[in-house]
């Protein structure tokens, strides 16, 4: 074992991310040391495994892992730009390519690796790249910005990530590979087909079993791919993915040992062939193999780390399971994917219509779970890496754990880990160490985030690591608060009560009453929304205001880049030409994006705080009234064009659309409302779908409620038949306004009725019989609210001081010169980060607009 | 006394009291700089912060245009595009620890409110 009894010195050969994970952690581990970094890009360590997020807009700064100024806080020494040529291991001292000499006490080598280009004549031209640095990066956005089609050549996990960058940029992407399926090393046969299917219908052209033979000038493109089978591929550019090799030049220079096929070889403390070396990550060779994963590098670094501060964590070896979303397309690797062990078995469940393909290998007896091939849908795979990992008993049916979940599938509760069990691979957190964080007083989910860092990378183990936290919390008798937040005690529902009985009507005055603190933006809209339903007081009255969320202070919905969206009313989706031609009239005027939305209305996109006024006074001078789609509130009723012109309708499904939209425009609710009226057993307006669905029969209308589209479809649930108008009017009235008081924040009906205690048949006894006697009290208020309606925008309008509200500075004209746009399609769109940096050539000032 | 040789930050007259609305922010621009203020009733007393209007994570100028609120004693303001959380008195993020914003020094004098930047 290794003592420190003066200080160390360490230089460290590279930084990236393992490099500067070892940096950190022995930083972390002990003061005894005098830590030097010799890095050989122009920047410090940055993510490389989020690299293509640099084409959807993120910048190099958000990519980067460190800066300057952080290792200067931890007095670590780091020169840019170095590249270290050559070792004199006797005097322990590394030279650098400008002629620097850095002594060293013990060396770090993480010189990682480069990627592997394969010996093709015509590979070294200016528009074939790689795929591995920032510098990379900005190589291949500016070959993009000059071409039109894009190959990537190999369909590996990288290859496919390099894709989906070209991709990004705009290319016609193509995906070569030498093997006859994608990802061969992680997935199946089977599963390489369900995948290749997938990104193909995404606009990816895959060309497996193809061998390049040399890269040529090309007819159409820039280059000509020629294959050995004889067929070829035009291209502008050409992107190496083919795999990694380790950088162990500076190694083999210095005589340490090396493999047959290179990688430094390192035993299980990470130590060299020299007993003052150590190297980790990519470059380092354990057993034969490399590890290409992010992880395993990790798991090295901690190890070399403990040799060097007499720890005895030592480098095992290492999961090579992977997860990962590749282009949308969810894909998920465990173990011996490829049923390699001696007796192996394996069930398959194999969805061609959906493109899902799941494969369980278990072992010869059926006790345990080798591994697995996730594709299309990876959300068995937390459950099925813990039994891998832990050598978790499988239950009687092991195919019970792939199947779709028939509710029948065992779930594998937190209770049923092993204390070694790990819950956050990235981290290397056991569930014995969220046990003994919460035995040493944390009492959330965010205090055992902040003690034990689980779940705060890649962030995989979320789910898992809430269903551990709460099942100990559980066992200790704490008891999991359903609270609406820290300043109420109480739910939704029951704030909705002490509102109404006791006649509150102000936030404040609810607070002091009842709650502490000032309140956050959980409660404050809660409770304006409360106000609003039960009084429906103008919600931008000055005292309402510090309630509402921004959306409804600007009457807009907020985009990412600060403007907001103007949508105006639709009722039904009816809309003369004369109002079509002032959208388009205000649009053009004021450059806004536009598109049809869902629910049959128009969204104009791109508006300024400042111009929201403008905007809103020319579309209520035209006759228009504010859509609401900034507000939890009734949002539209969708109809089909229904008996006026329809060959099928049976009745007027737009009039009655129209008549159901204008009666409850404005209505506040826990959550966004939508409607659907149909004319006929069609259903042209998806109907079901929706929170209320009105669908005609020849005798009336038939009632269906809590339906939902969006994350969770659910069909609605058939409420009444045949109702005429009135009694219809009736029905959703009562429905709507018992959904209003008793639902919990947020909760769409769908889950509302879910969570009802006697579901569908308890809500037709309320409505239908008034079994809880307050039919009359439902329609009351609702006719009270639909009395009370105002359009906002126009209420707005109409007051100096609201107007004012919409200056973008108190005290000056002028605008956000941040908002920037791009023409795109013949529409603006935001300019990204990357665009407003560097210029785009298709950037439009803001004050053109 | 000691010289102080660090340039001191000069204070700017902003707006009248009555501009911003108890409980909510405007935004100003002071030297070029978008600065984010807040009016805020704490047991009947009125508090006055500044921070940079700025949002990091969202990368937009929209912090001034955040839910109002408190964590435990502290006050701050909710990011409306993601919902970070902000500390008013020192711009520090909660969710994250390598993010803040700057927070500048508030003043009343008369009826007028003044910003140090």
């Amino acid at each position: 074992m290794t003592s420190l009894a003066s200080k160390t010195r360490i230089l460290v050969v590279g930084n990236g991310m393992v490099g500067h994970h070892f940096v950190e952690q022995l930083h972390q581990s002990s003061d005894n040391v005098d830590i030097t970094v010799l890095c050989g890009e122009s920047r410090l360590a940055y993510d490389r495994v989020h690299l293509s997020s640099y084409f959807s807009g993120a910048s190099a700064d958000d990519l980067a892992l460190t800066t300057a100024d952080v290792y200067r806080d931890w007095g670590v020494n780091v020169v840019t730009n170095a590249i270290v040529t050559d070792l004199l291991r006797d005097e322990k001292k590394a030279l650098t390519e400008d002629g620097q000499v850095f002594p060293y006490d013990k060396l770090v080598l993480a010189t990682g690796s480069y990627p592997f280009v394969p010996p093709i004549p015509g590979n070294d031209q200016e528009h074939c790249l790689v795929y591995r640095t920032i510098d990379d990066l900005i190589a291949i956005e500016n070959s993009a910005r000059e071409s039109k089609v894009g190959v990537v050549v190999g369909g590996g996990l990288l290859g496919l990530e390099a894709a989906n960058a070209l991709k990004e940029a705009g290319l016609e992407t193509h995906v070569v590979e030498f093997a006859p399926q994608l990802m061969a090393v992680q997935l199946d046969e089977t599963g390489g087909d369900v995948l290749r299917s997938k990104i193909e219908s995404l606009g990816v052209t895959v060309h497996t079993q193809k061998a390049t033979q040399v890269i040529e000038a090309g007819e159409q493109s820039r280059y000509r791919m020629v294959f050995a089978d004889g067929t070829f591929l035009e291209t502008d550019m050409v992107l190496f993915s083919a795999g990694i090799r380790p950088s162990d030049q500076l190694a083999r220079k210095s005589m340490l040992a090396l493999g047959e096929r290179g990688g430094i070889v390192v035993d299980d403390n990470c130590l060299t062939s020299d007993p003052d070396i150590f190297a980790v990550g990519e470059c380092a060779l354990w057993q034969n193999r490399i590890f290409g994963l992010v992880a395993p590098g990790y798991t090295m670094a901690r190890a070399a780390v403990s040799a060097l501060t007499g720890g005895d964590t030592v480098f095992t070896g290492a999961d090579m399971s992977t997860k990962l979303k590749l282009m949308g397309v969810e894909v998920g690797s465990i173990g011996d994917a490829h049923e390699r062990t001696t007796g192996a078995q394996s069930y398959t469940y194999f969805n061609q219509p959906e493109g899902v393909y799941k494969k369980l290998v278990v072992d010869e007896s059926q006790q345990k779970v080798l591994g697995a091939v996730l594709v299309g849908d990876t959300s068995d795979y937390d459950t099925l890496l813990q039994y891998a990992l832990n050598g978790i008993d499988l239950p009687e049916n092991p195919e019970t754990l792939i199947l779709p979940s028939s509710g029948a599938a065992p779930a594998l509760g937190a209770d049923a880990l092993p204390d070694t069990a790990t819950i956050c691979s990235c981290h290397n957190v056991a569930k014995s160490d969220i046990v003994s964080a919460i035995d040493e007083g944390c009492c959330s989910l965010g205090d055992v985030k902040s003690c034990t860092k689980a779940s705060t990378g890649c962030g995989g183990c979320t789910a898992l690591l809430k269903n551990v936290v709460d099942s100990e919390l559980e066992k200790r008798g704490v008891e999991v608060s359903k609270a609406i937040c820290e300043h109420f005690n109480h739910t939704r529902q029951e704030l909705f009560h002490i509102v109404k009985v006791n006649g509150i009507t102000s936030f404040d005055e609810l607070l002091e009453k009842h709650g502490t603190g000032l309140g956050c933006e959980i409660c404050k809209p809660a409770a304006g929304s409360i106000l609003a339903s039960v009084y429906n007081d103008y919600v931008l009255k000055q005292e309402h205001l510090p309630l509402q969320d921004t959306n409804d202070i600007y009457l807009g919905n907020m985009q990412k880049d600060g403007t907001y969206s103007v949508v105006p009313r639709v009722a039904g989706g009816e809309i003369t030409p004369e109002k079509l031609i002032l959208l388009g009239e205000v649009a053009k005027k004021y450059s806004l994006y536009t598109k049809i939305t869902g629910g049959q209305r128009i969204d104009l996109f791109g508006a300024r705080v400042d111009q929201l006024p403008d905007i809103w006074e020319a579309l209520v001078k035209g006759g228009f009234e504010t859509g609401h789609a900034y507000a939890k509130a009734l949002r539209t009723v969708k109809s089909c064009v229904g008996s006026t012109w329809c060959r099928y309708g049976v009745q007027d499904s737009v009039k009655t659309a129209i008549d159901l939209e204008n009666r409850y425009k404005g209505l506040r609710a826990p959550h966004k409302i939508k409607f659907g009226v149909s004319g006929c057993t069609r259903e042209c307006a998806e109907a079901q779908s929706k929170d209320i669905g009105v669908i005609a029969t020849e005798n009336g209308w038939n009632l269906y409620v809590c339906g939902n589209g969006g994350m969770k479809p659910r069909h609605a649930d058939l409420f009444a038949t045949d109702l005429d108008t009135e009694t219809l009017v009736k029905y959703i009235d009562r429905v709507l306004m018992f959904y209003v008081r008793t639902a919990d924040r947020l909760q769409r009906t769908s889950v509302w009725m879910d969570n009802l205690e006697g579901g569908l048949a308890y809500l037709q006894d309320v409505v239908m019989n008034d079994s809880l006697n307050i039919n009359a009290d439902l329609e009351a208020q609702m006719e009270t609210v639909v009395g009370a309606y105002q359009c906002e925008w126009k209420t707005t309008l109409e007051s100096e001081a609201s107007r004012k509200r919409f200056r973008q500075f108190v005290n000056t004209d002028g605008t956000d010169t941040n908002i920037q746009f791009v023409s795109e399609r013949g529409q603006v769109r935001p300019a990204t980060e990357m665009e407003k940096s560097k210029g785009a050539d298709n950037l439009i000032a803001v004050d053109v607009i | 006394m000691t010289a102080n040789t660090e340039v001191a930050p000069l204070w700017h007259d902003v707006c009248g009291i009555d501009d911003v609305v108890t409980n909510s922010g405007v935004c100003a621009l002071i030297e070029g700089q978008q600065v984010a203020l807040f009016s805020v009733m704490k047991g009947g007393e009125q508090f006055l912060y500044a921070i940079s209007n700025w949002d990091p994570i969202g990368k937009a100028n929209v912090l001034y245009r955040g839910l109002i609120g408190s964590i435990a004693d502290d006050i701050v303001v909710a990011s409306p595009l993601y919902k970070e959380h902000y500390v008013l008195a020192t711009g520090k993020c909660i969710e994250r620890d390598d993010v803040s914003v700057v927070a500048y020094d508030v003043k009343v004098e008369g009826e007028r409110i003044l910003v140090a930047v």
